[in-house]
């Protein structure tokens, strides 16, 4: 440093700036963190006065005004199960392929192009497709089929890509050692490769239905209903469903109980981050007990 | 040992074999998917030209019931909500993500992590619901305005739900940075600081520039939020005031309308012609962010060969 230097340049040495870098992301990653924090305990001191075993465990009465929530909540548990039954085993299929079988060729970087294209097209774009495929030109109506096999699309590049990426931290040697001892390529797939990278594949399936779970646009016009007096009974029924209850009770219907749409927000959010919580504690078990 | 390894028998190479045509046929079925998507698009929304022509769709009015079918109100709302979200994520996924890989303690490592995890978790109709009952009334009071459902509602909103996208992507980008090249800044007598500035910043800027880009689609592809808080009006206002205004994105329009129009109607076809619009900028914007992230790759490879 020369004696010329300017105040400026003499107060603001690196050590300094280095300090002020360090608070100033500090602030950044605060403000990021700090709405999601402010968020979680608004709703659930405003939630949890309004959750009973009559609002989990009964239909809505009164125009949806009192009663409880029954319908929306089977409603999401069954689009759930429906998307997992459409997207777990072909994506896991198509994650085997992609992490086992396929080699470095045009046509993989064409999936893996159509993979990264399905997991950024708009979720209402979803359901403008399963709209016209599903529900008009296939003829199963609005209905929990027709909803669930649209989520199911929209899942599939999550339960494909992180469960392609579990099965490829599996190590070589485990495979050349089975396949060394006899076994097939199925059976070294099935014995080994599948049960290795199996807590990972669960948390991606998992974190996928989340999103599902969560979801509203794609169901818009595939499965849910307004209102239904009575539970579904098939696969082909309409459904209600908790996030799209959700925004119903908050813009549709007037002389809305509050009390009751903070009950519904704290009980879709305990679903779906309750969805999260079971598939971080599984990754952190099978990274704790992992012994490669 | 006297026993051999069994052999294998026809069955179970029969068995396999259809296995392994299965899974070959799912590996493929992403493929199969969007171009079925493609196809129904298509098929139900270019009707929509015989009816409206391009000219008509390139107008300022959207007012379906009187036949005013001009889409540009809608790509001006989304375009206006996105460039506000965006530029709150940038400075704040960023930065979060430069904080959590490059400076932030363990502890702090861990306790960010999951918050910006569960972030990414909450469904979009959740804070639209927050956005309805706090922030527009918040903001209308604070900003003195006619209505709190405005653009910059929406934008704040999305800004967050961008913030887990852009916070990840960018974290990988800079984990990938080998550590020989922080070592080497901070062996030349850099502090961190400027060690993330000059080194390792720059050499995940192409990683860090797809994350942006990936920030931009999932928010130009948000539905309930901006439905529920922009307040929906199709029109276009060339001054910052549009910002501070109500405002109607393409996603919304769909989502809104598509609920209440007969099947096979131009006012149907119309709202497919907008999910194709939708379509395509977001393959535009996958695309580019996926060249420029294999283009790093080869680059890399050929500098550590």
């Amino acid at each position: 440093m020369t004696d010329q230097s300017s105040p400026a340049a003499k107060f603001f040495t690196a050590q300094r700036k280095h300090k002020m870098g360090v608070g100033l992301l500090t602030i950044t990653s605060l403000i990021t963190v700090a709405p999601i924090i402010a968020l979680g305990i608004y709703i659930l001191v405003l939630g949890w006065p309004a959750i009973s075993w009559t609002f989990l465990t009964q239909m809505p009465s009164d125009g949806m005004r009192s009663g409880g929530i029954l319908p929306a909540i089977l409603g999401t548990i069954y689009l759930t199960i429906g998307t997992a039954l459409f997207s777990v085993p072909p994506g896991l299929a198509a994650a085997i392929y992609l992490a086992e079988y396929a080699s470095d060729s045009r046509w993989t970087r064409l999936i893996r192009i159509a993979m990264i294209n399905l997991a950024g097209i708009p979720s209402v774009v979803y359901g403008l497709f399963g709209l016209g495929l599903f529900v008009l030109f296939l003829g199963f109506g609005s209905s929990i089929l027709a909803a669930s096999l649209t989520l199911s699309i929209m899942t599939l590049p999550v339960i494909i890509s992180t469960a392609e990426e579990a099965m490829r931290t599996v190590p070589q040697n485990f495979r050349v050692v089975s396949i060394s001892l006899g076994a097939t390529r199925w059976q070294t797939i099935w014995r080994i490769i599948l049960p290795q990278s199996l807590p990972g594949v669960l948390t991606g399936v998992i974190l996928g239905l989340e999103r599902a779970a969560g979801e509203t646009a794609p169901i818009l016009f595939t499965g849910a209903a307004f209102f239904l007096p009575r539970l579904p009974r098939s696969p082909m029924d309409p459904t209600m469903a908790l996030p799209y209850h959700l925004f119903v009770i908050t813009t549709q219907v007037p002389g809305m109980p509050i009390k009751i749409q903070y009950g519904t927000v704290l009980v879709l959010l305990a679903f779906v981050l309750g969805m999260n919580v079971v598939a971080t504690i599984i990754r952190s078990r099978a990274r704790a007990r992992r012994q490669w | 040992m006297s026993e051999t390894s069994p052999p294998v028998s026809s069955q179970v190479k029969f068995g396999e074999q259809i296995i392994t045509f299965l899974i070959r046929l799912a590996g493929y079925l992403s493929i199969l998917y969007v171009a079925l998507i493609c196809i129904f698009l298509l098929r139900e929304g270019l009707p929509a030209l015989t009816g409206v022509s391009i000219s008509g769709l390139l107008r300022t009015t959207w007012y379906p019931i009187e036949g005013y079918f001009g889409i540009l109100p809608l790509i001006f709302g989304s375009l206006v909500v996105t460039i506000g979200a965006i530029l709150i994520a940038i400075p704040l996924g960023i930065g979060t993500a430069v904080f959590i890989s490059e400076l932030a303690p363990a502890w702090t490592k861990e306790v960010l992590k999951p918050l910006v995890e569960i972030l990414a978790g909450i469904p979009s109709v959740v804070l639209g619901f927050v956005g309805i009952l706090v922030l527009a009334p918040f903001l209308r009071r604070a900003l003195n305005l006619p209505t709190g459902l405005t653009a910059f509602t929406g934008a704040l909103l999305l800004g967050w739900a961008a913030i887990p996208t852009i916070v990840s992507v960018s974290e990988d980008a800079l984990n990938a940075v080998p550590r020989a090249y922080r070592e080497a800044g901070m062996a030349l007598g850099a502090t961190p600081w400027q060690t993330i500035w000059g080194v390792t910043f720059p050499a995940a800027r192409s990683g860090i520039i797809t994350a942006v880009m990936l920030g931009v689609g999932r928010v130009m592809g948000e539905t309930m939020t901006v439905m529920m808080v922009t307040g929906n009006a199709p029109v276009i206002r060339a001054s910052l005031g549009a910002l501070f205004s109500p405002v109607r994105t393409m996603t919304a329009t769909i989502a809104s309308e598509m609920g209440e129009v007969a099947n096979g109607s131009l006012h149907y076809e119309v709202l497919f012609m907008v999910g194709i619009l939708l379509f395509l900028f977001s393959l535009a914007i996958n695309v580019i962010a996926f060249l420029i992230s294999s283009r790093r790759m080869k680059r890399e490879e050929r500098l550590l060969s």
